[in-house]
């Protein structure tokens, strides 16, 4: 049975089309991520589903049942929000408690609930104060525990770590990613990040201008992006992606000396290649070193390739300095073929990704 | 030596301010304290200690008691009302109404008027037989009341007036406070099943509690301040029926000169307002500010 299912979902403020006739499904247990970049609908696309805004048109299914023009109270879903939204003048537990007691759930039983919210979030010690008393990865504890103490089968959340620190975000991410598994529910979860959404994901649903761009698994994204748009989504750094001229025996990068790169088809296309992909080699593409940044962990070549850039990282120390020749290489299957004009992905779908050939 | 320079610098930044608050506010309150133990000094008999005479002579004055009274049921009926009002107006306009701009400026307006332009106009609303309120009642045969010029009315007219005049200013404050609530918080209450009613009584109302308090105080204030319609309508009359304890002071002080006794009504109006004052601050703060 799905959790929630959305059908030709639709948003007008005015004339803008925020939401543009989107359609997806998300299981139960399932975390799906709606990931995109800030004005793409995601999150007035989880404010409809809670509820807080009318569609213009379309439906929504939420555990088998059609709740389109139903109040958000009536939908049997629970919301964390950006802001965590708690109830300045109430302490801990009774922000936590807020939604048992306007439903008027029995004494006994919020007192047992609330102990296993509690123990589950470790929120023990902070139960009488107050929100302003609380640092920001407490008082988002705090909004998990008022969300997931009504133990409705779906739980929305809306950009729930944008306001932590680096460190708190990767613990919480586990953290949330861990309760979803535990407790066997579907979460919706909104982001712009993209990190968060590969790395907590069971679906993302990749949001541009209204539309979704690509629905599928992490895996999918990475490594059959849809269009050039997700391809320079996913992944730091993003993938390059490279115009191309027809040359002897295929097509070449557009500036460059050869070899041909990609078989020639019917239409213009162009080139995408992950920079993790790419390897330095004796020969191969013939490209000029023009930058390089040192991570640590891996160093950013930044290459010239006729007119055009190519990122390329490798692993360790930086191997070469600004201005030297060198040559590239990657394995034919880490090539990714894009329409030039609409941006689509268009070769046939990739077999595994195999670890460096070059 | 370096914070003893401190010290200099940060009492002489507050001395201009400590100067005025001393000349304009505690000196006159000692001087008034002082004066109330002494009796007026008329022609060539100058000021003599008399110790509590005057506390005496209050306590056995009707006047004082009836106008202590009414200052009470002033206070009582102008705070709660003007408040309630105030709130009122403000959730209204501060939902999503046609012609929202206008409808505050309409309960604005009340407030921008002076007291005495404003008492003008009430005039006209109450003047007995061609008045706007009795023509009103004229068709249902409830004609012919003399609403400032009969006891019994008197005061409940200028409680309207004060009601109608305040609760467009404690308005601003309810708009503005109302305008400072995350609209997260309000959909988060909905979320979880709360009905508009909950989400007012147990979300809005909690967070403007703190508004709630600089209103009442604010309000407290206004209802022992604001005697200028007493001026401008009634003198106090008719048979001291609108007497409050600020004219009776001036009455006393300005028309009577009998400044020894109006210095310990003085005392009595001081005290009852810091008693007040106290209670806010002390109790009713602590358990309203959750920041």
């Amino acid at each position: 049975m799905s959790g929630i299912r959305v059908e030709s979902l639709t948003k007008e403020w005015g004339t803008v089309r925020a939401v543009d006739g989107i359609g997806f499904e998300a299981g139960s247990p399932e975390f799906v991520t709606l990931l995109g970049p800030s004005g793409c609908g995601k999150s007035t696309t989880l404010r409809l589903i809670a509820g807080l805004e009318q569609a213009t048109s379309g439906r929504i299914v939420i555990a088998g049942r059609d709740v389109t023009g139903l109040p958000a109270s009536k939908r049997n879903l629970s919301m964390v929000f950006q802001s965590y939204a708690l109830f300045p003048h109430l302490s801990v537990a009774d922000n936590i408690l807020f939604g048992l007691s306007i439903r008027g759930v029995p004494k006994a039983e919020r007192k047992r609930r609330l102990s296993a919210v509690v123990d589950l979030l470790g929120l023990g010690r902070l139960l009488d104060r107050r929100p302003s008393q609380l640092s920001g990865g407490q008082q988002q504890r705090v909004a998990l525990g008022r969300a997931l103490i009504a133990e409705t089968p779906v739980c929305l959340l809306d950009e729930p770590l944008s306001n932590l620190d680096a460190q708190l975000r990767a613990e919480m991410r586990n953290e949330i990613r861990g309760l979803q598994q535990r407790l066997r529910i579907t979460m919706l979860f909104v982001t712009h990040d993209q990190t968060e959404a590969m790395s907590m994901a069971d679906r993302i649903i990749l949001m541009r201008d209204g539309r979704i761009e690509q629905n599928g698994t992490p895996v999918d994204l990475y490594e059959r992006p849809a269009s050039t748009f997700v391809a320079r989504f996913i992944g730091t750094p993003p993938m390059n992606v490279l115009d191309l001229t027809p040359v002897d025996g295929g097509l070449a990068i557009a500036g460059s000396s050869g070899p041909a790169v990609a078989p020639s088809g019917s239409s213009p296309a162009r080139l995408g290649v992950r920079p993790e992909h790419i390897g330095f080699a004796e020969s191969g593409l013939a490209a000029i070193v023009q930058s390089v940044e040192y991570f640590g962990a891996d160093t950013i070549t930044a290459c010239r390739v006729g007119q055009q850039l190519m990122l390329v990282r490798t692993p360790g120390r930086p191997a070469l300095t600004p201005g030297t020749t060198t040559h590239l290489r990657w394995p034919p299957a880490a090539a990714h073929l894009f329409d030039a004009t609409t941006g689509l992905r268009r070769d046939a779908p990739l077999q595994q990704l195999k670890p460096d050939a070059a | 030596m370096k914070t003893s320079r401190n010290a200099i610098y940060g009492s002489l930044l507050l001395l201009p301010a400590a100067v005025l608050l001393w000349t304009f506010t505690y000196q006159p309150i000692l001087v008034t304290i002082v004066d109330s133990l002494y009796s007026t000094p008329r022609g060539r008999r100058p000021a003599r200690f008399i110790g509590l005479d005057h506390y005496e002579t209050m306590m056995a004055d009707p006047v004082f008691w009836k106008s202590l009274v009414n200052n009470l049921i002033y206070a009582l009926t102008t705070i709660p009302l003007s408040i309630g009002l105030a709130l009122a107006m403000a959730l209204l306009v501060n939902a999503g109404i046609r012609g929202r701009a206008l409808t505050r400026m309409a309960y604005f307006t009340p407030t921008v008027l002076p007291m005495v332009a404003v008492a003008n106009i009430w005039m006209f609303f109450y003047t007995p037989d061609y008045g706007l309120l009795d023509q009103m009642l004229r068709p249902f045969g409830l004609g012919g009341n003399n609403w400032l010029g009969s006891s019994e009315t008197a005061l409940g007219a200028l409680i309207a007036i004060t009601v109608w005049k305040e609760a467009g200013f404690f308005m601003i404050f309810y708009l503005a406070a109302l305008q400072q609530i995350s609209p997260a918080l309000i959909e988060a209450a909905q979320l979880e099943g709360a009905a508009p009613s909950q989400v007012f009584r147990r979300v809005t109302l909690p967070l403007l509690m703190p508004t709630t308090l600089f209103v009442a105080i604010n309000a407290v204030i206004g209802a022992f301040r604001l005697v200028d319609h007493v001026f401008a309508m009634t003198k106090g009359g008719p048979d001291n029926a609108t007497m409050l304890l600020l004219y009776y002071i001036y009455q006393v002080g300005f028309s009577f000169w009998d400044t020894g006794y109006a210095a310990a009504l003085t005392v009595i109006l001081l005290a009852a307002l810091a008693l007040i004052a106290m209670f806010q601050f002390g109790y009713a703060d602590r358990r309203v500010h959750y920041r």
